[in-house]
């Protein structure tokens, strides 16, 4: 990491379009990140030149709740200006990891950084500069859109003006600075998110924390909550994740990892993921017959049965789909891409969790 | 506790303070009726109807009128029920139904101001009653100042200590229906068996010495003097009931909302 920037081989990030410079001018209080052969390696540099630290750092993190571990002993690292991922089903221990780094919960044991700062020793100062939205509506109630950002603002030791400059620009980036006087119970669900998202940024965060922020809305509000997290990433805001939206993950998270009973299963950008867990398409069959059982058994291909529904992961695309159609399931025989939801369902199981 | 919520009180509890003084604003013209109107009904009720049955009551060498007798006992009963139902129920509404602390939480707030800021708020609004029944009550020439004028701070006294047990049992209660029990228990015997309706004097002994334990027994005959205008130093015991109560049962009720509420 010490080395001269001039001697890495910096690799464009896949989102920036070809006509850009490599590195730009570093805004001031921004942080530059630069990706290199290896996506594992990053450089990451603060405006005023110096190497910055992970945002998060967590070392064999545990949590237990009496004989129950909720979070058995993880291990991994946020980079700045990254949108990471956790995902897992309900009950994996994802909302418990979130709460050890927002200081909600003491975590059993294990090592927590975040800014490279300790926790718990630093715990208010980490506090005061990150953003959480939680999964649980904690909007107040008793107070006004608006007063619900002025509010939580004291809370940061935020000036008055300041904080009403702050909200009003907040409310129209949210798109709710017509409904600044009405009460929290007025809003709908997708407009109280799109609030608590607001009010997760009133300290200007350097880490914004969301546990499940779309769950529970409809298609129209989620993607307007989508738009703005879209932006806040463009703008290099360092994002954690929680969802059991795949669709969420592979858009917004650069890397990701899955977790299941306290683990890590894998860890990865959602793209890597899908490639080394199940390739780069699914073949699924309604209704399979035993030939085709007995075909994809004799050539040892990947495949998970379901009974009513056989599903064969592969490579090879076209020219498998075009033998198992016309040979096995002239109906009911569709051939589509590797999702996240693929890996994920692979790796967790089917199962229901309650 | 831990070394976590060693740390975990500074004054920022007064934000917590300023939360509920925000929403106090927007209804204070609805929180101000009660301890505008609840006087004026007991003292027409007691004071009209039933001071003709009682006539004068004998207070320590005083013959007061009865009127006079419950006029400090109403104020002290109004400190307790303000800060006892504000950190009981609306404390709990906040803490369970609204999820206000959790949204708190993830803020630079500690838990421990998160309390502190909310009994500090319910030692306030005993206050602000004290103050609204005063003015009534002293129209009727029933508060001899300018001794009157230190029931406001005993007020914030009494407000600390019934907010404090009243934050003890939101943090043990398991549901909002289980208040039923300390208000039956704890809260009815004190309104009823504390010298605030008739002298503790009038009670067989052992009962007396009951008496002697509720904390509102002490802040009545505080009140009380305080309204006659007749101080001596043996007040201080009174007072310094109250402040062992408050120094027992403020970090106690800490203690029990640190266990339930971090986890």
């Amino acid at each position: 990491m010490t080395r001269r920037l001039s001697s890495l081989r910096l690799r464009r990030p896949a989102t920036a379009k070809q006509n850009q410079p490599m590195i730009k001018a570093i805004p001031p209080t921004g942080v530059m990140v630069f990706r290199l052969k290896n996506p594992a390696v990053r450089v990451f540099l603060k405006g005023n030149g110096f190497l910055m630290e992970y945002v998060i750092e967590a070392e064999n993190l545990r949590k237990k709740f009496g004989d129950l571990v909720a979070v058995d002993g993880i291990s991994f690292r946020v980079v700045p200006g990254e949108c990471f991922g956790m995902l897992g089903p309900n009950g994996a221990g994802k909302t418990s990891t979130i709460r050890m780094i927002y200081g909600f919960s003491p975590m059993t044991s294990g090592h927590l950084k975040v800014f490279g700062l300790d926790i718990p020793r630093d715990l208010r100062d980490i506090k005061s500069r990150i953003g959480v939205c939680q999964q649980e509506n904690t909007l107040d109630p008793d107070l006004t859109v608006q007063q619900n950002l002025e509010v939580f603002a004291r809370y940061f030791d935020i000036p008055k003006s300041e904080a009403r400059k702050k909200s009003q620009e907040l409310l129209q980036f949210i798109a709710l600075d017509q409904r600044k006087n009405a009460r929290v119970n007025e809003l709908s669900g997708g407009m109280m998110r799109r609030l608590i998202l607001a009010r997760a940024l009133i300290n200007d965060p350097e880490l914004l924390i969301l546990d499940e922020p779309t769950t529970g809305l409809d298609p129209q509000s989620r993607h307007q909550v989508w738009e703005r997290l879209d932006e806040l990433r463009s703008k290099g805001l360092t994002i954690l994740l929680t969802t059991h939206n795949m669709d969420e993950a592979s858009r917004l998270c650069d890397r990701l990892f899955i977790m299941d009973h306290g683990h890590i299963l894998v860890q990865g950008t959602p793209l890597d993921l899908i490639r080394e867990h199940v390739g780069h398409d699914v073949i699924e069959v309604a209704g399979p017959n035993n030939e085709l059982r007995t075909y994809v058994q004799s050539r040892g291909l990947e495949h998970e049965d379901l009974g009513h529904r056989l599903i064969v992961y592969g490579q090879e695309g076209d020219v498998l789909f075009r033998t198992l159609s016309t040979q096995y399931c002239r109906e009911g025989c569709i051939l589509r891409m590797a999702t996240l939801e693929d890996v994920f369902l692979k790796l967790t199981g089917r199962e229901l969790r309650e | 506790m831990n070394g976590m919520s060693s740390m975990g009180l500074s004054r920022r509890f007064l934000r917590v303070w300023r939360r509920n003084a925000t929403v106090y604003q927007r209804i204070w013209k609805v929180s101000f009726i009660p301890p505008l109107l609840e006087p004026l009904f007991y003292l027409l009720a007691f004071g009209v109807g039933l001071s003709a049955l009682v006539g004068s009551v004998f207070y320590r060498d005083l013959e007061v009128s009865y009127v006079n007798f419950i006029a400090p006992a109403l104020i002290a009963i109004s400190i307790m029920y303000n800060a006892f139902f504000e950190n009981t129920y609306a404390s709990f509404v906040r803490m369970y139904y609204q999820k206000t602390f959790d949204g708190m939480m993830a803020t630079p707030l500690f838990l421990e101001e998160i309390i502190t800021g909310e009994i500090v708020w319910g030692a306030t609004k005993s206050v602000i009653a004290t103050a609204i029944m005063m003015g009534v009550i002293s129209f009727f020439g029933l508060i001899h100042y300018p001794h009157g004028l230190l029931i406001v701070p005993l007020a914030f006294l009494g407000g600390i200590a019934f907010g404090s047990i009243g934050m003890f049992f939101t943090a043990i209660v398991p549901s909002i229906e289980m208040f039923n029990l300390p208000i039956f228990l704890f809260v009815t015997p004190m309104f009823l068996f504390s010298g605030t309706f008739f002298p503790i004097e009038n009670l067989p002994s052992w009962a007396q010495k009951l008496a002697i334990l509720l904390p509102l027994a002490h802040l009545v005959k505080l009140t009380r003097s305080l309204s006659f205008g007749v101080i001596g130093t043996n007040l201080l015991w009174n007072v310094a009931y109250l402040a062992i109560f408050c120094l027992v049962f403020f970090p106690l009720a800490l203690f029990k909302m640190h266990q339930r509420l971090i986890k």
